[in-house]
């Protein structure tokens, strides 16, 4: 551009970094004073009053609670992502666009409309609740329900992930393999999924955050038996409303960690897809 | 339909369709069916209730502020993140995305922390008279951090494929840079503004896990629809729960349906060549 017009499409000095300043006033009062809060409070009163909060074993059952409940979420979703995305992204079918919606329908349903929609289900007033009394199997206020709720919430992650890169991809490379004589399942492992990886990456770390962070679905659903379906969120709760405000704040520092660690795993994939665009053009 | 040679289209859409048939359609009709039984009369006086409507009306009046705030300094951060060059923008641009990472509840404690009386934040406010924990202001910053990854992550691609001819050219005719800006890019950014815009109010309408901790949570003041919901669960009234769900998932598919609508629109007017099913574009995580 001519430099005679460089200042005629741009701003002056004085309001670029009146905008910058705003900018940053905006996100450091709202992401990093809160961030910052979680762990001033947490080691407020030392690193030993921080680990002693790991003792309680209340709080070591909510973490167990948690990772147990991740640890089948996120798998069953993972199947699912999968499965959708190759469904949905190499084929053409009627009804398309109508099952993209539904996937994405969990996003747009309130968390505690979520966990209540599986009281009214498995519950003892429940549309199965009788049968299930009657067969002693216990769903809400139990860990199936904790699990079913986190399935519930997180349930689009992964498949949303997938799905624009799978149909980005096209089929060209699918369609060269199974001519070169593969099967479906060498095709989807050595040529679809080196392709998605990263964006498969990011969505089971994304799923995975969202799981263990679940608070208002799992909520309904748990029915706070302390040591027993609490999870870690929920366990946040019961120490704060107690005023123990550093263990409170102790247990969500691991979640804000592990929602830090998401967003480095973001940066590094957004990355790595840049520098292998860049590489293709 | 093409006939294709990729295998698998039985199976993964047979799968995908129970599973989601199973785990979301089955409870959705569970508390379609459950509230049929409530009779129309009942349903109508629960849902009509004042108690009741001053939650809706809370929880709309608040997430409206809160995606109105995020549509204009949003905006502006996207701007920010995308035209200019300053210390420390990359750990920024990546700290947007905090609030669809951070568990709800997380978020609740902190920002009820700072915003308290004797928080950080809360005891130069309530010295100025301005009190932001348990009051309807705190219900509104609990939905603006909530809301806030949405307006940013929808404008700034757009702003990033704007073609800086179009400004020249607007420059060279003699407009001045807010002329510019008002006349030339912000058509272009305002479909994605307005679907973030959208997306967070959708998001706050049902949040609940940042809200109940800084809310207080007084019926008729400062109670939000979701947690009048859990209030009736443990009040066992299991009929007044259930059709105000039924109320909060009608307005969730509207919102969805207008969202979708937004995106088609946004997606036919942006310059680059969108996909044309406007639900692929990478997600945006919501609830919690």
């Amino acid at each position: 551009m001519p430099a005679s017009l460089a200042p005629a499409i741009s701003e002056s000095p004085l309001v670029k970094w009146l905008l910058i300043g705003v900018s940053v006033l905006f996100l450091g009062v709202f992401l990093l004073v809160p961030l910052g809060c979680i762990f001033a409070v947490a080691f407020g009163h030392g690193v030993l009053a921080y680990l002693t909060t790991f003792r309680d074993p209340d709080t070591l059952s909510s973490i167990r609670l948690t990772l147990l409940a991740a640890l089948i979420a996120v798998p069953c979703n993972l199947v699912f992502g999968v499965a959708a995305a190759w469904a949905i992204g190499k084929f053409e079918f009627f009804g398309k666009s109508l099952l993209i919606s539904l996937v994405d329908l969990p996003f747009s349903i309130s968390p505690v409309v979520a966990g209540l929609t599986y009281v009214l289900l498995f519950g003892s007033h429940g549309w199965f609740g009788g049968w299930l009394a009657a067969h002693n199997v216990q769903i809400i206020f139990a860990v199936p329900g904790i699990v079913l709720a986190t399935i519930f919430v997180t349930f689009p992650f992964i498949a949303r992930e997938l799905l624009p890169m799978m149909s980005a991809q096209g089929n060209d490379e699918e369609e060269a393999a199974l001519t070169l004589g593969a099967n479906g399942w060498q095709t989807f492992f050595k040529v679809t999924l080196p392709n998605v990886k990263w964006a498969l990456l990011y969505g089971v770390i994304l799923c995975n955050a969202r799981a263990m962070g679940e608070f208002g679905a799992v909520s309904v659903v748990s029915g706070h038996i302390r040591g027993l379906t609490d999870t870690m969120p929920l366990q946040i709760e019961v120490l704060y409303n107690d005023y123990q405000f550093v263990p409170a704040f102790a247990v969500a520092s691991l979640l804000a960690l592990l929602a830090l660690a998401t967003l480095v795993v973001k940066s590094a994939v957004e990355w790595r897809s840049a520098v292998v665009e860049r590489g293709t053009k | 339909m093409r006939r294709s040679i990729i295998p698998g289209f039985g199976l993964t859409l047979g799968f995908t369709l129970c599973y989601l048939s199973l785990l979301v359609l089955l409870p959705l009709a569970a508390t379609f069916v459950q509230t049929s039984k409530i009779g129309w009369h009942e349903f109508w006086h629960i849902v009509t209730a004042p108690r009741a409507l001053a939650a809706y009306g809370l929880s709309f009046g608040a997430s409206l502020i809160g995606a109105a705030i995020n549509f204009v300094l949003g905006t502006l951060v996207a701007w920010v993140l995308v035209r200019y060059q300053f210390p420390f923008k990359r750990l920024l641009d990546s700290l947007v995305d905090l609030p669809f990472a951070l568990p709800t509840a997380v978020a609740g404690i902190a920002l009820t922390t700072i915003y308290a009386p004797n928080g950080l934040l809360g005891r130069p406010l309530a010295e100025l008279g301005i009190h932001v924990a348990f009051t309807r202001l705190g219900i509104v910053v609990a939905l603006t951090f909530i809301g806030l990854p949405f307006v940013v992550r929808t404008v700034q691609p757009v702003l990033e494929d704007l073609d800086r001819e179009l400004e020249e050219a607007a420059a060279s005719l003699g407009a001045g840079r807010w002329q510019t800006f008002r006349r030339v890019v912000y058509p272009a950014i305002a479909p994605a503004a307005i679907t973030g815009f959208a997306l967070a109010f959708a998001r706050g309408v049902g949040e609940y896990g940042s809200v109940i901790f800084i809310a207080g949570n007084m019926p008729m003041r400062t109670e939000i629809a979701p947690l009048l919901i859990v209030t009736k669960l443990e009040e066992y009234d299991y009929s007044g729960a259930t059709a105000i769900a039924t109320v909060m998932l009608l307005i969730s598919f509207a919102l969805l349906l207008g969202i979708n609508g937004l995106q088609r629109w946004s997606g036919g007017r942006s310059e680059r060549d969108a996909p044309e099913e406007p639900a692929l574009r990478p997600a945006f995580g919501t609830g919690g």
